[in-house]
């Protein structure tokens, strides 16, 4: 009975601490403004899932329009709805991946899944170089500097003409170009990590490589890997940008930014604002996830001391 | 009127409150400390950490950082007022007048200058000295800090001396321009006894010298009644009681100055005979500090005037200044430990029994990579640092075995070797019977857990991402101790049992202060009931009253289970209170062992006799043997031949041929009484003739 009244007490005051440790967004005026940007594009992504001002793949309009009260941002070179486009764009970037052969869509989008990838891949990567350290950490750690070696869209287009397209293939080569990166974070922090005592103290009591690496030091890993993360999902928009501009990325029929970017390109002297719109889209939002990341770290760091 | 004029002060505070701004308004570090120093004196500031000493200092020299500021008072140098004055005229007030000293020499040198650059400049800067004479002026004040081969010294990067030598260095630099005031804070902290010895000596004899005013901050009551003339106690930021050395530490008058000297051991006193008394409760945090007296709420003597009238410093008949409103009331002989406080009554333990862990001639040896080209190809010559050597010891169940030794002496490779993080090189070690020589993966769960071990650092002991309870219950999970419905119940009886309540069950590391967080690391070790508890400085990270506090609990704890422990520290006076045997190790190598009273009395070991004379004791009376060791403890890789301690052993001319046969032959096992030996080729009877190193003044 005693344990039932402490929990009942505790409830609020866990939302309490949530609510305590989330407000530190608001210390920073460039993590709010970086929130309030991220947070505008996950609204009109949830909005299009329900609601846009036309049917973003049907021809309805006159081709190539400047922006006008029916057509809000223009028309492109199909006579679709620029905005409507742009809108359901959002979707396979944050929230849904669409998986071959079917219409079925997982929640989570392509930029959010290869972070993701990334990160665990990375971590799992990192921690075993860092904390076993000797033969593990250089074998890793080699072949994961030969990776970074190679240039990034030689990678993306390796992978791509490898498995062919589509939106688990994007997700693949944004977390093989992410891990070696976040290995490296993951690294560096667990070599500090494992040099104190309750490394120690968790050894002197047999616990298991497992248990050490990922219980004892991966949580006091996660606030510099979260804020990390969030900066990789603006490089994962980008590159994604990038691919459907060179024409690999996600596959047709839902709108990528990127392929818009190229589309409207070669439209570029009947309808010039089409290029504008979806390239100011893709990087309002990576500098809205950069300012976002940077302002939370500059208040993590602080807190800490 | 033969009256001689009095000189000024050369610093005078008066009623200086320093505060820093913060978010959302600003924190008083210090509040109403008045002292002055004057010339050829020493000053020492005195008190726990977080207390404001430091922050003193820096105030003095204008180096309170961006958000600190002197609130209130003034701070006069040589008459002149320094507060409120600032930048070039502050300079050309205070000149190059003031010198100041930090504990870390390793930061005040820059590495990558030679040391006779970082000193000359000094000299060019601000007396516009030639490069020549400025040189020539440093190798002078090099030789006056005793520094050997000073000339040679001026062309070396800091990193190629010791730290007791970089710590010269840095005081000659402070001496360059003859400042007339010199501030030194914690400037042995860092360093091991022996050599801070030899600094506390050079320090008092430079203050003779030049007739420099010192203000001495430390923590530690022996380093301050060895070297200064008075003393200020400083508490929660404010200075608390100020006197002559003799009149603080032979009759306190303030409850929190009576209390700290109850909070340490002296040197020879044991755990049978002599208890320690910790200081209730916690220091206030400087913005919820309470109304009246700041000590109040944690001192024996409070009564309602204290809670709500903040006491004066006021001067008492015999001179001494002290806070309190009732310090002619106080009678420290009649002085009771109030229950919450009072420590275990202990009992003599049986060195005769049955012995839990048996270690013969055990070593423990680290590879060291070559850089040459057939040392990468594995064809070079392997080099070894041997650092622990042929060590032997019994430990009976149920006591305390301490082991003393400066600092890279292979203490801590020892316990790391018998816990299993590192895997024995050669020898034997039995613990329980079985053999503990592998690594601690190799070894049985029931053996891991009787072997437990409590780390120093209370900051890192605790991983802060988990709660107090859920990390004390891991043991329990990991070994099945307990039935898993039970696990909180036990987890919150173990916290009770070491003073700190079931309401720390869901508190996380940071809300902890060092004291409690310790306790958590004890209260780890103990849950899956060890049999031994390996101690790595447990205590040396705390402060006086918390160490008190900490060690009446491990007393304690070994009472009521029988534990048996191996117990490391560097403090000379804690090893001999609180251990049965001691072990005395140098350069991996155990030089005595034996029942504590025997080690601290003759026949000693020329190197525990130097240790011993070297111990700072709180206590201005007490006469100790003069005995410096000298040059620095030689690298364990190519240990000296013989007997390792040959090349700085001040005994070793007793011996014929300028002890020769201690550089060629290594030495004998002497038994000097049951369990006491001595690795020494020394004979017994003229090691029985050395007179004890600390006598009692007789007044």
């Amino acid at each position: 009975m005693a344990v039932q009244s402490m929990t009942t007490k505790r409830q609020p005051s866990r939302w309490e601490k949530f609510w305590n440790t989330a407000s530190i967004v608001f210390e920073s005026r460039v993590a709010t403004v970086g929130m309030s940007i991220v947070l505008f594009w996950v609204l009109v992504a949830f909005i299009s899932l329900f609601w846009t001002p036309y049917d973003p793949n049907a021809s309805n309009f006159t081709q190539n329009l400047g922006p006008n009260t029916t057509n809000l941002l223009g028309t492109d070179h199909l006579g679709r709805d620029i905005l409507s486009r742009l809108m359901q764009g959002t979707q396979v970037i944050l929230l849904k991946t669409r998986l071959p052969g079917s219409d079925i869509s997982i929640p989570g989008g392509v930029a959010i899944w290869g972070v993701l990838g990334s990160l665990s891949l990375g971590t799992l990567l990192g921690l075993n170089a860092g904390y076993r350290g000797g033969w593990w950490d250089q074998i890793i750690m080699q072949v994961l500097d030969a990776l970074i070696a190679f240039p990034r869209i030689v990678l993306y287009l390796v992978v791509i003409a490898a498995l062919g397209q589509g939106d688990l293939v994007v997700i693949l080569a944004i977390t093989i170009t992410g891990a070696p990166g976040v290995a490296r974070l993951v690294r560096s922090l667990a070599l500090d990590i494992k040099t104190r005592d309750y490394i120690r103290a968790a050894e002197t009591r047999g616990e298991s490589v497992w248990y050490i690496m990922f219980r004892e030091i991966l949580p006091n890993a996660r606030g510099p890997l979260l804020v990390d993360g969030m900066l990789r999902v603006g490089y994962a928009i980008f590159a994604i940008g990038t691919l459907g501009f060179l024409g690999i990325g996600l596959p047709p029929p839902d709108p990528d930014w990127g392929n818009m970017v190229n589309e409207a390109r070669r439209n570029i002297f009947a309808n010039q604002l089409a290029v504008i719109w979806p390239a100011v889209a893709i990087a309002s939002l990576v500098i809205g996830l950069n300012l976002f990341a940077d302002g939370l770290r500059e208040e993590l760091t602080r807190y800490q001391k | 009127m033969s009256e001689l004029v009095k000189a000024p002060p050369v610093l005078t505070l008066e009623d200086v409150a320093i505060a820093y701004k913060i978010r959302g308004g600003e924190i008083e570090a210090v509040q109403n400390v008045s002292f002055e120093i004057n010339r050829g004196e020493t000053h020492g500031i005195v008190g726990e950490s977080g207390c404001g000493k430091s922050t003193v200092a820096w105030a003095i020299v204008n180096f309170l950082g961006a958000n600190g500021y002197v609130k209130r008072g003034s701070i006069k140098f040589q008459g002149q007022e320094l507060v409120g004055v600032t930048g070039e005229e502050l300079r050309r007030l205070r000149g190059d007048q003031i010198a100041m000293v930090y504990q870390d020499p390793m930061q005040a040198l820059n590495p990558s200058m030679r040391l006779g650059d970082q000193m000359s400049e000094v000299l060019t800067v601000h007396r516009g000295m030639e490069q020549k004479e400025a040189e020539a002026r440093c190798i002078e004040m090099l030789e006056r800090v005793y520094m050997p081969d000073a000339a040679n010294v001026m062309r070396r990067y800091p990193h190629q001396i010791s730290g007791g030598q970089q710590q010269r260095v840095v005081i000659a630099t402070a001496l360059l321009n003859n400042p007339a005031l010199l501030i030194m804070d914690e400037p042995t902290t860092a360093l091991d006894v022996t050599v801070e010895a030899a600094v506390l000596d050079l320090i008092a004899e430079l203050r003779r010298d030049f007739d420099t005013a010192i203000m001495y901050i430390t923590h530690n009551l022996g380093v301050v009644a060895r070297v200064s003339t008075r003393v200020g106690v400083m508490y929660a930021g404010e200075m608390v009681e100020r006197g002559t050395v003799e009149q603080i530490y032979e009759a306190p008058q303030h409850p929190y100055t009576q209390g700290l000297l109850r909070c340490v051991p002296k040197l020879g006193s044991d755990k049978v005979s002599s208890m320690l008394y910790p200081i209730r409760g916690r220091v206030p945090p400087p913005n919820n500090r309470p109304t009246g007296c700041i000590y109040g709420p944690r001192c024996d003597y409070v009564q309602d005037r204290c809670r709500n009238e903040r006491p004066k410093l006021r001067q008492l008949p015999n001179g001494l200044w002290v806070r309190c409103h009732f310090a002619e009331d106080i009678n420290p002989g009649e002085w009771t430990p109030s229950e919450d406080i009072a420590p275990p009554v202990v009992g003599i333990r049986d060195l005769n029994a049955e012995p839990i862990l048996k270690v013969n001639n055990l070593k423990k040896y680290y590879e060291v990579k070559g850089t040459q080209l057939k040392d990468v190809l594995g064809l070079g010559e392997k080099r070894y640092v041997k650092a622990v050597e042929d060590a032997s010891f019994k430990i009976p169940e149920g006591t305390t075995l301490g082991v003393v030794g400066e600092s890279g002496c292979g203490k801590s490779t020892l316990i790391k070797t018998l816990i299993g993080l590192e895997d024995t090189t050669e020898g034997e070690a039995r613990f329980l019977g079985f053999d503990i020589t592998g690594p601690i993966s190799e070894r049985d769960q029931s053996l891991i857990q009787e072997l437990q071990m409590v780390f120093q650092n209370p900051d890192s002991t605790m991983n802060p991402s988990y709660t107090v309870g859920q990390q004390i219950a891991r043991p329990m999970q990991l070994f099945r101790t307990v039935p898993k419905a039970e696990i909180r119940a036990e987890v919150i009886k173990l916290l009770n049992s070491m003073r700190l309540g079931a309401n720390y069950y869901d508190r996380l590391p940071r809300q902890l202060s060092g004291g409690e967080k310790q306790r958590v690391g004890i209260a780890r070790a103990l849950a899956s009931h060890p049999d031994l508890v390996l101690c790595d400085e447990p205590v040396s990270a705390l402060d006086v009253s918390v160490q008190a506090a900490i060690l009446n609990l491990l007393l304690e704890i070994q009472q009521e289970f029988n534990t048996t422990m191996v117990f490391i520290a560097h403090d000379l006076s804690v090893v001999r209170f609180f251990s049965d045997q001691v072990a005395v190790m140098y350069l991996g190598q155990i030089m005595e062992i034996g029942p504590a009273e025997a080690i601290y009395t003759p026949p000693y070991h020329p190197y525990s006799e130097a240790l011993l004379s070297a111990v700072p004791i709180p206590d201005p009376t007490v006469q100790q043997k003069h005995i410096r060791l000298e040059g620095s403890v030689p690298s364990a890789i190519d240990p000296p031949s013989g007997c390792r301690f040959h090349t700085r052993c001040p005994r070793r001319k007793l011996l014929p041929d300028d002890g020769q046969i201690c550089v060629t032959d290594t030495p004998p096992w002497r038994e000097a009484a049951d369990g006491h030996r001595i690795f020494c080729h020394i004979p017994l009877e003229t090691l029985r003739s050395f007179d004890p190193v600390i006598s009692q003044e007789v007044s």
